[in-house]
């Protein structure tokens, strides 16, 4: 994976100094609060409900054992011993003071971390495909990209003050992990007809209070352009970007509003002219990036056999365990998510644990998944069972990857300041509900998304089962969806009907799976039943009267 | 016009008060004009040669279009003054800088300490933009 040269280290560096200072004169008092809010969030730092939350950038999802370390003890030292993984690939922090913010970010920098720009109306994170360099059908492995949108992205002069904040997902294989079409640029490595690598760029989706999918803007960009045309859109957007009304501030309002021909129209105008200007690094900076993220040291008479005579494990095997490129290896997702657990945390002594898992096994890398989960990428198949033993014996055996247990959910109302309804005892009473591994077994996949406000950040639009959380007069209430999918075949899901209490919501999504048990055809998933026989059956099911005895 | 708290010129600056954008290209004798956050930097592009001072306003600091506006000025090769006026704050001024702003005057006056450390502070930049410095990828690469 990427190492930082000596520029990269002093950057953050500096941001930690640059941080220091401005948290020193917030404290002081020379910064108001409404100077120091768009600061502090460029760091990451929110204020919550009841205290300051900080996110960690991880970029593209992927660190290595130390800075998972650095990352459990952080948990230890500031916070109150957990951290919470995010659907941004990032991780967070609930309980931290802002005095204690700039000694956490030093702690991070000494590890090549950084919490820039994970928050506020700038360019975020780049987030990627969890399997990228293990994954059996990708062209290339997006993450050099990435990384090179990395350092554009930061501290970038121009995209400082956007109207609103900015999300770039790169992919490079047909299969999308990450959800690329829903953010508000995606962009797809390909191939073109001359065999030459390119992007293809999807601009304009999101999730939120206006979820669209992202129109393709244009279909091959080449690789020494990348940078240029980035900051064409980026350019459009912060001209043009609506910033009279923040829930339409997002680059998809304005892709919608004028039009995705229109967009590109003046995005190709700018970017003619930004061709001129030299802004572009060199192919040679992509080719210095390029061999970071060269194949580890396989064992290439590594066994591809499994034994499956413990039937524990070839459970969590078929569940959790994805085709690497490389026989006699395979792509390890840990779930974070057991039964009553909270989608996304995990204890210091879990995360400190997949680090050591990471080194022993998985040639010293991690990536942090959009579904919240932990994956080990490259374990060798003769060293599961190990793995898995390890794994169950610290509770994070679960075998549940995309069932029904396997939810997504924001932190909603036990945190965030902006939610309606909490997500978090919801999630716990649903995998509680479907605890039974053989009924989450009969269900097989089943993507269930919870978000507690519109805001969307638990995914809900794009789940086979979304849960979105309101505030009716008062009282949390909860609006199910049907039909929603991340991925090559993105949609967005539509709502049954009428919204439910907390328990009458877990009532209707078991009345969902019961609709989808016995309508389904062979071979077919709760989404390919829903797409089949259309939302009438679960409706009526949903929403029916319960018989009157006697 | 508004006096300048940080210049980074050593030409005298120009007394001229500034008019808005819709009144520059009628006034052809003008060579000062502000620039608000709706108004289009292209406008002004045919005027160049005789523009000595342009003003970026930003209302509320939060508001970036005043960027996006200096770098098409300086990338078209506009070579007068650009003043940032209005709420412009310590924190903003090392990307105003790098997008080609050469003179600041906020409304509230900055303090000078931290002002300076606020423009010294970043020895190397990422990005290649109207302000010259190479980027990293420059330094790497040669």
């Amino acid at each position: 994976m990427y190492k930082y040269d000596s520029y990269d280290q002093a950057m953050v560096d500096t941001r930690v100094a640059e941080f220091r200072d401005q948290t020193r004169r917030r404290i002081a008092g020379h910064l108001t609060e409404d100077q120091f809010k768009p600061l502090r969030l460029m760091n990451g730092l929110y204020l919550q409900l009841h205290a300051y939350m900080l996110r960690v950038a991880i970029p593209y999802g992927t660190l290595n054992s130390a800075q998972m370390r650095v990352l459990g003890d952080i948990a230890d030292k500031y916070d109150r011993g957990y951290g919470h993984f995010t659907t941004r690939q990032n991780i967070q922090y609930n309980w931290i003071k802002l005095d204690e913010a700039p000694d956490i970010l030093a702690d991070l920098a000494s590890v090549e971390m950084h919490a820039i720009q994970t928050s506020g109306n700038c360019i975020r994170n780049i987030s990627s495909d969890q399997y990228a360099g293990a994954a059996a059908d990708e062209i290339v492995d997006p993450r050099p990209y990435a990384e090179l949108l990395r350092q554009w992205s930061s501290f970038h002069p121009e995209f400082v003050t956007l109207p609103r904040k900015f999300k770039i997902a790169v992919i490079a294989s047909d299969t999308d992990r990450a959800a690329m079409r829903l953010h508000d640029i995606g962009i797809q490595i390909v191939r073109n007809m001359a065999g030459e690598l390119g992007c293809a760029f999807y601009v304009g989706g999101g999730m939120g209070r206006t979820p669209m999918i992202a129109p393709l803007i244009r279909d091959f960009v080449p690789l020494d352009q990348l940078i240029t045309y980035s900051e064409a859109c980026l350019r459009v957007y912060n001209r043009y970007g609506r910033r009279d009304n923040k829930y339409k501030a997002r680059i998809k309002i304005l892709v919608h509003e004028i039009g995705k021909e229109e967009y590109s129209r003046q995005v190709e105008a700018e970017f003619a002219h930004l061709l001129t200007q030299g802004i572009e690094p060199p192919i040679a900076e992509l080719e210095r990036i390029v061999p970071f993220f060269a194949d580890p040291a396989y064992d290439l008479t590594a066994p591809d056999a499994i034994d499956r005579s413990d039937p524990l494990f070839a459970l969590w095997y078929d569940r959790n365990c994805h085709a690497h490129k490389q026989p006699g290896y395979s792509i390890v997702t840990i779930s974070l998510k057991p039964v009553g657990g909270i989608p996304g945390d995990a204890p210091a002594d879990q995360i400190r644990l997949m680090a050591d898992l990471a080194r022993d096994f998985s040639f010293d890398e991690l990536r942090v998944t959009h579904a919240q989960n932990i994956v080990l990428p490259h374990v060798r198949k003769a060293d599961l069972y190990d793995v898995w033993q390890q794994l169950d014996a610290a509770g994070l055996g679960t075998a549940n990857l995309d069932g029904i247990g396997d939810i997504i959910a924001c932190p909603g109302l036990d945190y965030c300041s902006l939610a309606n309804a909490r997500s978090i005892p919801l999630a716990q009473k649903i995998s509680e509900r479907f605890a039974a591994p053989e009924k989450q077994a009969a269900i097989g996949e089943l993507k269930l998304k919870i978000s507690g406000c519109i805001n969307a950040c638990g995914h809900h639009h794009a789940g086979h089962i979304g849960i979105l959380g309101v505030d009716k007069k008062g009282v949390e209430n909860y609006q199910l969806s049907l039909g929603g999918c991340e991925g090559a075949d993105t949609s967005l899901g539509k709502i049954t009907g009428p919204g439910f209490d907390e328990d009458g919501i877990v009532d209707a999504v078991e009345k969902s799976t019961e609709v989808y048990l016995s309508q389904r055809k062979d071979g077919e998933r709760f989404l390919d039943t829903y797409r089949r026989i259309g939302m009438e059956p679960f409706k009526e099911a949903i929403y029916a009267k319960e018989p009157v005895n006697g | 016009m508004v006096e300048s708290q940080l210049r980074f010129r050593n030409d005298e600056p120009v007394g001229d008060p500034a008019i808005t954008v819709d009144n520059f290209g009628e006034q052809t004798n003008a060579a000062a004009v502000r620039i608000e956050p709706g108004d289009d930097a292209r406008d002004l592009l045919p005027y160049l040669d005789r523009l000595k001072l342009v003003e970026v306003n930003f209302p509320a600091f939060t508001d970036g279009r005043g960027y996006s506006a200096a770098r098409i000025l300086r990338e078209a090769g506009y070579a007068g003054e650009l003043r940032a006026v209005g709420d412009v704050l310590v924190d903003q001024l090392f990307a105003m800088r790098r997008c080609g702003f050469d003179s600041f005057a906020p409304q509230a006056p900055l303090d000078p300490a931290d002002a300076e450390a606020a423009l010294t502070r970043w020895a190397d930049v990422y990005q290649a933009t109207a302000d010259g410095r190479a980027a990293i990828w420059k330094k790497r690469h040669g």
